[in-house]
C-alpha cells in the first residue's frame, strides 16, 4: 500500500510536468503546416488570410495541384469568392498568414495595462501595508481581492458598454481600440499586482522600519529607503507576473480591441491580439489558416512560459 | 518642511489610488446590479435559452465546473502531497514551479489544446472537453493551496504518528490532511470559484447550446459563452438577457469566493 501510494502521487505531481510538455508538444505538431509554410518570417508579415499570387515560373505546375490545401478553396473563404474568381483566370493565388498584427496588438495592449496599473496598485500596496490600520487595510485589501475574483467576461462588457465611451470621449477616437482594450486590463491586473507587491512590501522587519522611524525619517522616507530597497525584487517579479497574466487575457479584450487584423497608426485605433485572434476565428478557421492559429498559440504559449519562469527564477524564488 | 510636503503628498497620493481601486469595484458592482436586476426575472430560472431563460446555461455551467473539479480536486490534491511529504529535493521542487508557471498559462491555449487533443479526433465539441480544459486550469491551483497548507502542518504531528507504527500514507491520510482539512477545502473552493467563472477555455471546446442537456458527449449549455454570444448580438433583447446572465454569473463567483475567505477568517 505504502509503495502503491508514493507511486500514485509521484504519477500525479509527473502529470503537471506531462501536460506542459503536451501543450507544447501538441501546439507545435498542429502549427507545423504554418511553420513549413511560413518560418519565422511568420512573425513580421501584417498579412492575415490574404490572396497572393504565386509568381514562380512554375505557376502553372502549381496551380494544377490547386486542390490540395497550399491553394485556396473557394468554399472555405466564402468572403473573398469575389477576390478568387478574379484571379482565377490567368495567375493562380495562394494565401497567407503572417502574425505580426495580433503579436503588436498583444504586446501594446499589455504595455498601456501596465502602464496604468503600475502606479495604481504602488499606490494601493502602500496604502494596504503602511498607511491604512489594520482593520480599515484588511476591508480595503479584501474588496480589492473581490475584484480579482469578478470574472473577465465581465470587465470585457463593463468596458464596453461603461468604460470605452468615457475613454474614447477624453482621447477620441473609437470606442474599440487599443488604447481601451489596454486600460480594461490595466483594471484587472491592478487587484492582482496590487496583492502581491503588498505581501512583498509586507515582508520587511518591524525593526527595519522603526530604526528609520526613530532617527527622525518621514513615512514617505521609510517606504523609499527601507521597504522599497528591501521588498524591491519581490515587486519586480509581481510586476513581471502580472505581465505574464495580461499577455494571455482573452475575454476582457475581446470586447473592446475592435478585433480587426490592421496595424494602429495611433494608439485610439483598433486591432487584435493573440488570445482574441483565436477566440474569434478559431470556430470558422480551416487548413492553413487554422495552423496559423495554432502557430499563434504557440507564439503566446511560449511567451508567456519564457516571461512567468524569468519572473519566478529571478524574481520570486520560494525558499524551499 | 519640504521633506513632510513630500510625504504627505506622497501619502495622498496612495490614498486615492486605493480609492480609484474601490471606485473601480463599485462602478463595476453597481452597472452589474442595475442592469442585471432589470432584466432579472425568476422566471429565468424555469425556462431554457431557446425560450429566453437562463435555467439550462446555469446548470451547465455548474455541471462543467463540478466534472472538472471532480477530475481536477484529487489529482492535484494527491499531487500536492508528493510535493511537500514525498518529494524531498530538486523534482518536487521543479515540479512546484512548474505548476505555478501552468497556474499562469493562457486559459485560451488550454482550451486551443483541448481542441487539439479531443475535439480534433473526436470531430466534435463536448462537455468533456470544456469540462477537461477547465480541470488543466484547477490542477496547478489545487497542487499550490494543498502544497502551502501541508506546510503549515506542525512536524511533531508526523512524528508522533511514525512513533505510533503508522505508515507513512497512514499518517498523511489520516493525520495530516486532517490537521489541514478547512485550509484545503478552502482552497479548493477558491479554485472552484475560478474556474466557474470562465470563458476562454470554453469557447471552442464545449461551445453552448440553447437547449437543456445531460449528455456531456456533445456541445454543452455554458453561462459564461452564452454571455459573450449574447453581448456581442445586436439585438437590445440578448443584450439585457447578457446583462442578466453576467450578474448571476457574479453572484455564483462572488458568493462562493466569499464564503472560502469567511472559513478562512472564523478558523483564525
Amino acid at each position: 500500500m505504502e509503495k502503491l501510494f508514493q507511486k500514485i502521487s509521484f504519477s500525479s505531481a509527473t502529470l503537471v510536468f506531462i501536460i506542459l510538455l503536451g501543450i507544447f508538444i501538441t501546439l507545435f505538431d498542429a502549427a507545423r503546416p504554418a511553420i513549413n509554410e511560413f518560418g519565422l518570417h511568420f512573425i513580421v508579415d501584417p498579412a492575415w488570410n490574404k490572396e497572393v499570387p504565386i509568381t514562380t515560373p512554375q505557376a502553372d505546375s502549381i496551380k494544377k495541384v490547386s486542390d490540395s490545401s497550399e491553394v485556396v478553396n473557394p468554399d472555405d473563404y466564402s468572403d473573398d469568392d469575389g477576390m478568387i474568381m478574379e484571379d482565377e483566370d490567368d495567375t493562380p493565388t495562394k494565401t497567407i498568414y503572417g502574425g505580426l498584427v495580433p503579436l503588436v496588438g498583444t504586446i501594446f495592449s499589455t504595455l498601456i495595462a501596465l502602464a496604468f496599473a503600475m502606479p495604481i496598485a504602488m499606490g494601493i500596496a502602500i496604502f494596504l501595508a503602511e498607511i491604512a490600520p489594520k482593520n480599515i487595510s484588511s476591508f480595503v485589501g479584501g474588496a480589492i481581492e473581490l475584484l480579482a475574483a469578478i470574472p473577465s467576461i465581465i470587465f470585457g462588457m463593463w468596458g464596453l458598454y461603461y468604460f470605452a465611451p468615457i475613454v474614447a470621449d477624453l482621447f477620441g477616437g473609437f470606442q474599440v481600440s487599443l488604447l481601451t482594450a489596454g486600460l480594461v486590463l490595466g483594471v484587472m491586473i491592478l487587484p492582482f499586482m496590487a496583492a502581491i507587491t503588498r505581501d512583498s512590501m509586507n515582508t520587511t522587519p518591524d525593526i527595519l522600519k522603526e530604526s528609520a522611524y526613530a532617527l527622525g525619517a518621514t513615512k514617505f522616507e521609510v517606504i523609499k529607503d527601507v521597504i522599497f530597497p528591501y521588498s524591491k525584487v519581490g515587486i519586480i517579479g509581481s510586476i513581471i507576473l502580472s505581465l505574464g497574466r495580461a499577455l494571455g487575457e482573452t475575454m476582457a479584450v475581446a470586447f473592446l480591441i475592435g478585433s480587426i487584423f490592421e496595424l494602429p497608426h495611433k494608439i485610439t485605433d483598433p486591432t487584435i491580439s493573440i488570445p482574441v485572434a483565436l477566440a474569434n476565428n478559431f470556430g470558422e478557421a480551416s487548413g492553413l489558416g487554422m495552423s496559423s492559429l495554432f502557430y499563434l498559440a504557440l507564439i503566446l504559449f511560449v511567451m508567456s512560459f519564457a516571461v512567468i519562469s524569468f519572473a519566478k527564477f529571478f524574481f520570486l524564488r520560494k525558499a524551499d | 518642511m519640504k521633506r513632510l510636503l513630500i510625504n504627505k503628498i506622497v501619502l495622498a497620493l496612495s490614498t486615492i489610488s486605493a480609492v480609484i481601486g474601490l471606485a473601480f469595484l463599485a462602478w463595476i458592482l453597481v452597472t452589474l446590479f442595475v442592469k442585471g436586476l432589470s432584466s432579472f426575472h425568476f422566471s429565468l430560472f424555469v425556462t431554457d435559452l431557446i425560450n429566453n431563460g437562463l435555467r439550462n446555461l446555469i446548470i451547465g455551467q455548474f455541471i462543467l465546473a463540478g466534472f472538472a473539479s471532480v477530475i481536477g480536486i484529487p489529482l492535484g490534491m494527491i499531487a500536492g502531497i508528493y510535493i511537500r511529504e514525498y518529494g524531498r529535493g530538486r523534482y518536487a521542487n521543479i515540479i512546484r514551479n512548474l505548476s505555478d508557471i501552468m497556474m499562469s498559462a493562457p486559459s485560451i491555449v488550454i482550451g486551443a489544446f483541448v481542441y487539439a487533443i479531443i475535439v480534433v479526433p473526436t470531430g466534435h465539441t463536448s462537455g468533456f472537453a470544456g469540462s477537461i480544459a477547465l480541470a488543466i486550469m484547477m490542477i496547478p491551483i489545487v497542487i499550490s493551496t494543498t502544497d502551502s497548507m501541508l506546510s503549515l502542518v506542525p512536524k511533531e504531528l508526523r512524528e508522533a504518528g511514525i512513533a505510533l507504527g503508522a505508515s507513512k500514507y497512514r499518517v498523511i491520510l489520516d493525520i495530516v490532511i486532517k490537521a489541514a482539512k478547512v485550509g484545503i477545502m478552502t482552497g479548493i473552493l477558491l479554485a472552484f470559484a475560478r474556474i466557474v467563472g470562465e470563458t476562454a477555455p470554453l469557447l471552442f471546446t464545449s461551445q453552448t447550446s440553447n437547449y437543456f442537456s445531460l449528455d456531456m458527449t456533445h456541445a454543452f449549455p455554458s453561462l459564461s459563452v452564452s454571455i459573450y454570444d449574447l453581448a456581442s448580438d445586436v439585438q437590445t433583447s440578448s443584450r439585457d438577457l447578457a446583462w442578466a446572465a453576467s450578474f448571476i454569473l457574479t453572484a455564483m463567483v462572488l458568493i462562493i469566493n466569499l464564503t472560502g475567505k469567511f472559513i478562512t477568517r472564523n478558523k483564525k
